[in-house]
């Protein structure tokens, strides 16, 4: 059972549906106590960072998070739920992120139309079971104004051009802990082969 | 690089496509979720659906069809027409829709943006403008004094100036604009292209061009003249005088970076 943890930020149906059609099995929920019995946890999410550490602290999120991921059960944030692992973000204030990959989130600079919003291509860094059968320049669909700037390059596994270096994914093959930037249940036949890749592992 | 989108617009009436010209005149085009499939087939890069004639009582209808598609299509789409309050927002996005497109309202209640965008996030909210050029259009003013904003399909003016009330959307959080030149919708003129770049040029946020396309050349004016980050157009698409397909291969080969 894929847990979708809905923190009450976003809309979480599509991400849900994509399981579905994929034929998995998928929920989305707002209990911690779920988590126990899943296989697979997605953090999904849109609006603002403060807001969404705030809400996730709130309904007892954090620990239950940690723990997964520590524990080395197959993880996958999206969108937010990508810019929550870092350490902290600039957006409306300074965030404290949950910190489980170094590095921070902050704004685009100008000189370019924000949000980052539309289709880019994603280039790999290195190959990892969540992209298998993906090829570098696959397009997918973005939606941010703030960026993660991850101080690891071992953590980045892809990246999009905007004007300047983006990461766009990160992950951590041998924890199966993963999360992207873009939206994978709205980006097409790329975005369902990465959700799938990451229902089988 | 990002892609420029090419946007295909629903009109919707009852739950079904229609395509009206200048408004008027609708006739009947399809079925929605076939035609959301169809394009995104095509390898379309969002959807826009409107529902042209929504009333309070036709709310259910348009949550229904947000349910349909988002439970089939897998690429953004947008939903607008009769979205009034901040709780038209929540259903609407509740119901599976990436964006809302909020017209009127952001007019007669300009906080109906604010609290929605700081509660949902700015990447789903748009603020469509309506604009029509002043009666004295001087190209020499630039790109403030020039054009009106309108309401009510281009029928009543508002005394707003389109540049200004472009920049004051942005202010109050919206994501992008859908913009939309009443003097050259249904024409099959091309865009405003002036209108355009003088919104695109003075906002940090995306703008939707639309209104006027009538051949695949209207599109890329639109996105290289016009700097618009995104075309949308209803009638060539629909009447199969192009598809998606066509009109990417076409704006791949005069250079432009679009999603294949």
């Amino acid at each position: 059972m894929i847990n979708i943890i809905d923190f009450k930020m976003g809309n979480l149906r599509s991400v849900e549906k994509a399981f579905l059609h994929l034929g998995f099995e998928a929920r989305i929920s707002q209990d911690p106590a779920d988590i126990g019995s899943a296989s697979h946890l997605v953090l999904p999410g849109d609006g603002a960072f403060g807001r969404s550490m705030e809400h996730i602290a709130a309904m007892g999120f954090e620990q239950p998070v940690r723990g997964w991921i520590a524990a080395g059960m197959p993880f996958l944030g999206i969108c937010v739920g990508f810019q929550l692992l870092f350490e902290r973000s600039d957006e409306m204030g300074e965030h404290r992120g949950l910190g489980i990959v170094p590095g921070n989130v902050q704004k685009f600079p100008p000189g370019r139309k924000i949000p980052h919003m539309g289709w880019n291509q994603v280039d790999w860094k290195r190959e990892s079971p969540l992209v298998e059968g993906i090829g570098d320049g696959a397009w997918f669909y973005f939606v941010h104004s703030y960026f993660a700037k991850p101080s690891r390059e071992q953590d980045v596994l892809g990246v999009t051009d905007y004007g300047m270096e983006v990461a766009a994914v990160v992950g951590d093959d041998a924890k199966k802990a993963y999360a992207v930037q873009f939206h994978p249940e709205k980006s097409q036949a790329a975005g369902l082969k990465l959700l799938e890749n990451f229902a089988n592992m | 690089m990002l892609a420029k989108r090419i946007i295909p617009c629903l009109d919707i009436d009852k739950g079904r496509v229609v395509k009206g010209v200048q408004f008027v005149n609708l006739i009947d085009a399809g079925d929605p979720v076939e035609q959301a499939r169809y394009y995104e087939e095509q390898k379309a890069d969002e959807l826009v659906f409107l529902d042209i004639t929504a009333s309070h009582e036709k709310r259910e209808t348009v949550l229904e069809l947000a349910r349909r598609v988002s439970d089939e299509v897998f690429i953004p789409f947008t939903i607008g027409g009769g979205i009034r309050t901040v709780d038209d927002v929540r259903l609407m996005l509740k119901s599976g829709a990436d964006k809302v497109s909020i017209n009127t309202a952001a007019i007669n209640d300009p906080t109906v943006v604010t609290t929605s965008a700081q509660r949902f996030g700015s990447q789903c909210i748009v603020v469509a403008i309506d604009a029509k050029r002043r009666a004295d259009f001087d190209p020499a003013r630039g790109a403030l004094g020039n054009w009106e904003v309108y309401t009510h399909g281009g029928r009543n003016p508002t005394g707003l100036d389109a540049v200004k009330w472009a920049i004051r959307i942005q202010q109050l959080g919206a994501g992008e604009i859908l913009l939309t030149s009443m003097d050259r919708d249904g024409s099959k003129e091309g865009f405003d292209l002036e209108l355009t770049a003088a919104v695109s040029e003075n906002l940090e946020i995306p703008v939707i061009a639309s209104g006027g396309v009538g051949n695949l050349e209207h599109l890329y004016d639109g996105l290289v003249k016009g700097k618009a980050d995104a075309v949308l157009a209803a009638s060539i698409f629909h009447f199969r005088e192009y598809s998606v397909t066509e009109a990417k291969n076409f704006l791949a080969k005069k250079g432009v970076c679009v999603r294949k």
